[in-house]
């Protein structure tokens, strides 16, 4: 394991500037996780770490080290891809081995059997590895193609969405798995999802990319309690955090164009009268959808609340985030 | 069960389809069997009006393809010792003595090392070609592609006058090498073609997770690219190999003697004492051979499905 640093990483693809001059490090034993929709840059960054893209400009250090002439199997990274991308002609066993066979690890028999073993052991797929790889569901392919990278001993683990395609309870167990995994072996890990929840778990550093610019990078409570701008606030949250404007309410600061409440910025009982539009029982929380002078507010209430649509609340601010007219954080 | 299906056919579609099948098949087999029997024919049935369907079975073709013979008076045959093999009788039947092999088994061999010699270099060569295209960014890629496929807009023979020229002061005329060379050069569009067709629909992910588990691009290649191509492979090979095993046209023009193949020989045994059709059939029957023992053993690779269904589209 091995310490990361980004230096002014760019790339384009034609006309589109997929990373834009990304400068972030990771350090040995962390975990990042790296957030934004689609197109953000979030596999592109993954891929110039790994080699299979060099950089328009700027540097990817491994150790201190500048790896930008090493080819992938050089720079020691291991990569769980989206699409799992294992070796359909190979039994799941063959699979889990093939890195060990390489001849970069060359490993003996004796201990590719023995770590295979071990990492089946953990994502539970020990009765599955005589398997053709092809004849698995999506959710044990997606264990195989994280089992593929684990049985190494790599400078950097790169996942890319290596959770997506498992139903809810798997996903939940791996998870914590996977945090397990990482802070036992105090491995390096640089990972991509659009998840809040394996974000917010497993991270002890985020990064956020908006249209391949590195917006936020911290600690996840920073990226959600202290965002530097608007877009940065609105990837974490569940629900969304409400951009109104910021004249509805009394008490914005100069300059603000936005006030950003999350649901517990929202105070019911007192202050401004809001109109229920709908609410949602979903169990572990109760979603309220109001409507205040034309604008739409989700937040959350009492699970076991009595409000109908139709019923009025009296809602205020408490410690909200302003934002300016650019979207920037000045409060 | 009586219940109206709309992907399951009927019992009567069935039975029309598989009759409408049996039939084609016995059509397109009939040429193969006359063939086939006609290589077991004595001469005289061969060549007997109606056709014989039913007939005594003899090797005579066979012994006669494989063997020159002359005639010798009844007091000569007379006087040699009694035949020493089955196939001596059938000769000395005829009034003959075996002289000599015929050239069969030579030019029989000349096929097997030009046709599978041409085959493996075409799609040794298809193969890295069709990756190349497939992968890099190869400059005027579209055009190379377009200009590796004019190749085959003409009939070869429009252009065997100047390979025939060509061959002959290069010193390739007759020779193993220069047949190879020259089927290879027409195989090898169909090569490209088709393999690139089958390379293309391998993602890229395989090779990137290899290059990632530590193997370098041509490793890759080699151990997650290949097995993959193994169904386009095989059939480009059957293909190619069909192509050269049968190519006539150049074959006589450019071979005479010592490289030349199984179909410009054939016809000419043809010749000697009347027209020995059972030899001819007999000849050709051998001479299907190869092809279909290729084509079984490579019968297996030709299942498609194997590679799909490992990466998320």
């Amino acid at each position: 394991m091995a310490d990361v640093r980004l230096l002014g990483l760019t790339k384009s693809f034609g006309d589109i500037k997929a990373l834009d001059t990304v400068t972030m490090t990771i350090a040995n034993g962390a975990f990042v996780v790296l957030l934004g929709p689609t197109g953000a840059g979030k596999t592109t960054t993954l891929r110039l770490i790994s080699g299979l893209e060099q950089p328009d400009s700027g540097d990817v250090e491994i150790d201190g080290r500048s790896v930008l002439n090493d080819t992938p199997a050089q720079r020691n990274v291991a990569m769980v891809f989206q699409q799992y991308s294992l070796y359909p002609h190979l039994s799941v066993r063959d699979n889990l081995a093939f890195p060990l066979r390489s001849p970069l690890l060359k490993t003996p028999e004796p201990d590719i059997a023995r770590k295979v073993a071990e990492v089946a052991d953990v994502l539970r797929i020990t009765d599955k590895l005589d398997n053709k790889s092809t004849a698995l569901s999506g959710g044990e392919m997606q264990r195989v193609s994280i089992g593929r990278a684990l049985v190494r001993d790599p400078s950097i683990y790169l996942m890319d969405e290596p959770l997506s395609s498992l139903d809810a309870k798997l996903r939940a167990d791996l998870r914590i798995e996977l945090k397990r995994i990482q802070s036992s072996l105090g491995a390096t890990l640089l990972y991509v999802t659009h998840d809040q929840i394996e974000a917010m778990t497993m991270a002890t550093h985020v990064g956020v990319l908006d249209q391949g610019r590195l917006a936020q990078f911290g600690s996840p409570r920073e990226i959600y309690e202290d965002p530097v701008n608007l877009y940065v606030a609105g990837r974490l949250g569940q629900p969304r955090i409400n951009a109104l404007p910021a004249d509805l309410f009394a008490g914005a600061p100069s300059g603000a164009k936005t006030i950003g409440l999350r649901p517990e910025h929202i105070a019911q009982g007192e202050g401004k009268a809001s109109q229920v539009t709908r609410v949602e029982h979903l169990g572990d929380q109760t979603r309220l959808h109001l409507r205040l002078d034309g604008h739409d507010i989700v937040t959350l209430t009492d699970v076991h609340t009595d409000l109908e649509p139709g019923d009025t609340v009296a809602i205020q601010p408490r410690n909200p985030l302003f934002f300016d007219a650019s979207g920037t954080r000045i409060a | 069960m009586s219940s109206f299906s709309i992907t399951e056919p009927s019992r009567t579609q069935k039975w029309v389809a598989g009759a409408l099948v049996v039939g084609y098949a016995l059509i397109t087999l009939l040429p193969l069997i006359w063939i086939l029997t006609t290589g077991f024919k004595s001469p005289v049935d061969a060549i007997s009006y109606p056709p014989k369907v039913f007939f005594e079975p003899s090797l005579e073709g066979y012994v006669n393809l494989f063997t020159t013979r002359t005639r010798v008076s009844p007091e000569q045959l007379q006087a040699l010792p009694p035949p020493a093999s089955w196939y001596e009788e059938i000769v000395r039947n005829r009034d003959m003595v075996i002289a000599g092999p015929s050239r069969y088994g030579e030019r029989f061999l000349n096929s097997v090392i030009i046709g599978f010699g041409s085959t493996f270099l075409s799609v040794f060569l298809g193969t890295l070609a069709a990756y190349a295209f497939s992968r890099f960014k190869v400059p005027l890629k579209d055009d190379l592609l377009f200009f590796i496929l004019s190749t085959r807009m003409m009939p070869p023979i429009a252009v065997a006058i100047p390979i025939f020229l060509m061959f002959r002061s290069l010193g390739l005329s007759d020779t193993h090498l220069g047949m190879i060379l020259l089927y290879t050069a027409v195989n090898i569009s169909l090569s490209v073609w088709l393999l690139k067709g089958f390379i293309d629909e391998i993602p890229r992910e395989y090779e990137e997770a290899a290059l990632i588990d530590g193997y370098t691009r041509f490793q890759a290649f080699y151990k997650v690219v290949l097995p993959q191509a193994a169904t386009g492979i095989a059939s480009t090979a059957i293909f190619c190999l069909i192509f050269s095993w049968n190519e006539y046209a150049f074959a006589v023009l450019l071979t005479s003697g010592t490289a030349q193949t199984a179909p410009p020989f054939i016809p000419t045994i043809i010749g000697v004492g009347g027209q020995d059709w059972p030899a001819v059939a007999a000849g050709a029957t051998l001479f299907l051979v190869p092809v279909l023992v290729f084509t079984i053993l490579l019968r297996k690779h030709l299942l498609r499905g194997i590679t799909f269904g490992a990466v998320r589209k």
